[in-house]
């Protein structure tokens, strides 16, 4: 009797649960895995989404390496990326430990810092666009009416990387901000105090006390920001659209353009630098959990 | 220290103190945040204050900094002589469908795995969890010809399909069911409550604060996406808010007291949600990551 009753139950849950999950999983499997096994695929034909596809082999994969513009793509992507994750993680844990001290107007600095978070990409590229404009933009009037000599910005190969970067922080930085804060409220002030007391130095509890309870943190952040800077299309599309000459092309932007921007629709080839763009990701998102597990134990 | 060297008659403790209240009526800590906060919004406020500028005045140099008048020129050129009204009824339509649907089916996905133990639940788990990595110029191409070849294509429903349910949302909701008390739950089961009862009548409505949160985060990456409806959308009367604007900057000719307008009006509605949500949001963001 109680072990049919155990059976029925577990029989009911089953059904409960893959009932509860099973809009979701269908969704996800029909939308997300069954693309990611054709884009496989695709990436071995000729496919133009006109004339019937064919397969080519390895010949997409091959003609990776000569594809200088892809190159260009690969290394403004990576430079974007070095130059933004780690200021992302310092300038938000710097805000964060600033704003956690015993200061007035915390809650006006808070929602100062997230709004630029939660304008769109689109909004955010057209202010810039704008703002950053050589001959009318509020900020050369502003060099010109210190002295300095207008600059050219998003219009100039040499300064638009470092302007896209710049704009990309200003609105990505209050996700760090406010993961952080909250992070830091485990920090508990008797440790730092008791830290003070035994003489460790402001450098020395940031280092010993600070830092190893943010870590699980700055894990997560390091993986989303690598994540979210690797795969940078919408604000490059409102502002720039990779240029001038390829100058803020990622790689994302090259897919798009390759696929969905121009006359010729390379799927076949796009798909071959989207699962390379894909194996990246994962190789850098596997480097850094393994560098944090070596660093701080298995704490995650 | 080298405040008391100097050598005042008053007593030392007296003279460790005072300076440094007569330095700085405030913290020294808002010589670095003022000025920060300060960069984060001005440019938003320069968005709105050129807004209701007059062509004139935007193109003057140097740039008027106040405009002379509450000049509604830029956004009657939106409003009158763009798509831009149309646009705007289509981002509603197709976000708000979108956060009603993955309100649903995420609280439903997230209670399974948090609370019922079905057989594969783990496995199933991870492998959507897995699919966060996964870029979305992989699925992209696909997932074009696919709903291109169920005719979905330049179509708002091809918009809300893919979103329907996110694997975020998920986790989000999961990460709070785990966090429940059984004993309501245990309670209603022994009155006779079905698991769809339990789910329904219970917990749902204990977790308003997470689906609130679920809400703001879904409308937020709904309203603001470009990507896909540029993608998915060739028609212009079926632009998004978001589509629209950035078709403005391919115009020969850019009016930035029309464009500011619009980059208004599509910002304005993400700035309301946000106020509303801002507790649920900042509490669910952070919760997340610690579970």
């Amino acid at each position: 009797m109680a072990r049919r009753g155990r059976r029925r139950r577990r029989r009911a849950e089953n059904i409960a649960g893959w009932g509860f999950a099973s809009p979701t999983v269908l969704l996800v499997l029909v939308l997300t895995f069954v693309p990611m096994g054709w884009a496989f695929v695709l990436s071995f034909q000729h496919n133009d989404l006109i004339s019937p596809p064919h397969s080519v082999g390895l010949a997409n994969y091959k003609a990776l390496p000569n594809d200088s513009e892809l190159r260009q793509a690969i290394s403004n992507t990576v430079y974007f990326t070095l130059a933004v994750v780690p200021l992302e993680l310092i300038l938000g844990l710097g805000v964060a430990i600033m704003l956690n001290q015993r200061i007035r107007l915390k809650s006006f600095y808070r929602t100062c810092f997230l709004v630029p978070f939660i304008a769109s990409a689109a909004a955010e590229g057209i202010l810039f666009t704008f703002i950053f404009d050589p001959n009318f933009g509020a900020v050369n009037s502003l060099l010109h009416g210190m002295g300095f000599t207008r600059q050219g910005f998003l219009e100039n190969p040499d300064q638009a990387l470092y302007v896209m970067a710049a704009v990309y922080l200003w609105g990505y930085i209050g996700l760090n901000i406010v993961i952080y804060s909250a992070a830091l409220q485990d920090v508990s002030a008797e440790v730092l105090e008791a830290a003070a007391i035994d003489g460790a130095g402001a450098w020395a509890r940031f280092r010993h006390v600070i830092l190893p309870t943010v870590a699980p943190q700055t894990v997560f952040l390091a993986i989303w920001g690598l994540i979210d800077s690797l795969q940078l299309f919408d604000l490059i599309y409102a502002t720039t659209k990779g240029g001038p000459l390829h100058a803020t092309e990622t790689v994302a932007y090259y897919i798009y353009d390759l696929v969905f921007g121009g006359v010729f629709f390379a799927a076949g080839y796009g798909a071959a630098v989207s699962v390379g763009l894909f194996g990246f990701t994962l190789i850098v998102v596997v480097l850094v959990s393994v560098l944090e597990r070596r660093t701080y134990g298995a704490q995650l | 220290m080298s405040d008391v060297a100097v050598g005042s008659s008053r007593p030392a403790a007296a003279t460790l103190k005072a300076p440094r209240r007569r330095r700085l009526p405030f913290s020294a800590w808002h010589l670095v945040l003022m000025p920060m906060a300060l960069m984060m919004v001005l440019p938003l406020v320069w968005m709105i204050d050129t807004s209701f500028m007059t062509a004139a005045e935007i193109n003057r140099y140097p740039p008027a900094l106040i405009p002379g008048g509450f000049s509604l020129a830029g956004y009657r050129e939106v409003l009158q002589n763009s798509d831009y009204p149309r646009w705007f009824v289509n981002s509603v339509i197709v976000s708000g469908i979108v956060v009603l649907s993955q309100l649903l089916l995420c609280s439903m996905a997230g209670y399974a795995f948090a609370r019922v133990r079905f057989v594969g639940r783990r496995v199933v788990l991870i492998a959507l969890l897995a699919t966060l990595v996964v870029p979305f110029q992989v699925t992209v191409i696909p997932l074009f010809i696919l709903l291109h070849d169920v005719g979905l294509i330049d179509n708002l429903a091809g918009l809300i399909v893919p979103y329907l349910t996110t694997v975020f949302g998920v986790f989000l909701l999961r990460q709070f069911f785990i966090n429940l008390p059984v004993e309501m739950e245990e309670a209603a089961r022994i009155d006779g409550c079905s698991q769809w009862g339990v789910f329904w009548k219970v917990m749902l409505p204990l977790s308003k604060p997470a689906l609130a949160a679920l809400a703001v985060i879904t409308f937020l990456d709904s309203w603001n996406n470009l990507t896909w409806p540029l993608i998915a959308i060739t028609n212009s009367h079926s632009y998004t808010v978001q589509v629209g604007l950035t078709s403005f900057q391919s115009q020969h000719h850019v009016e930035w007291a029309a464009v500011n307008a619009a980059d208004v009006m599509t910002t304005v509605p993400v700035f309301i949600v946000f106020i509303i949500g801002q507790k649920y949001f900042v509490q669910a963001l952070s919760g997340a990551i610690k579970g």
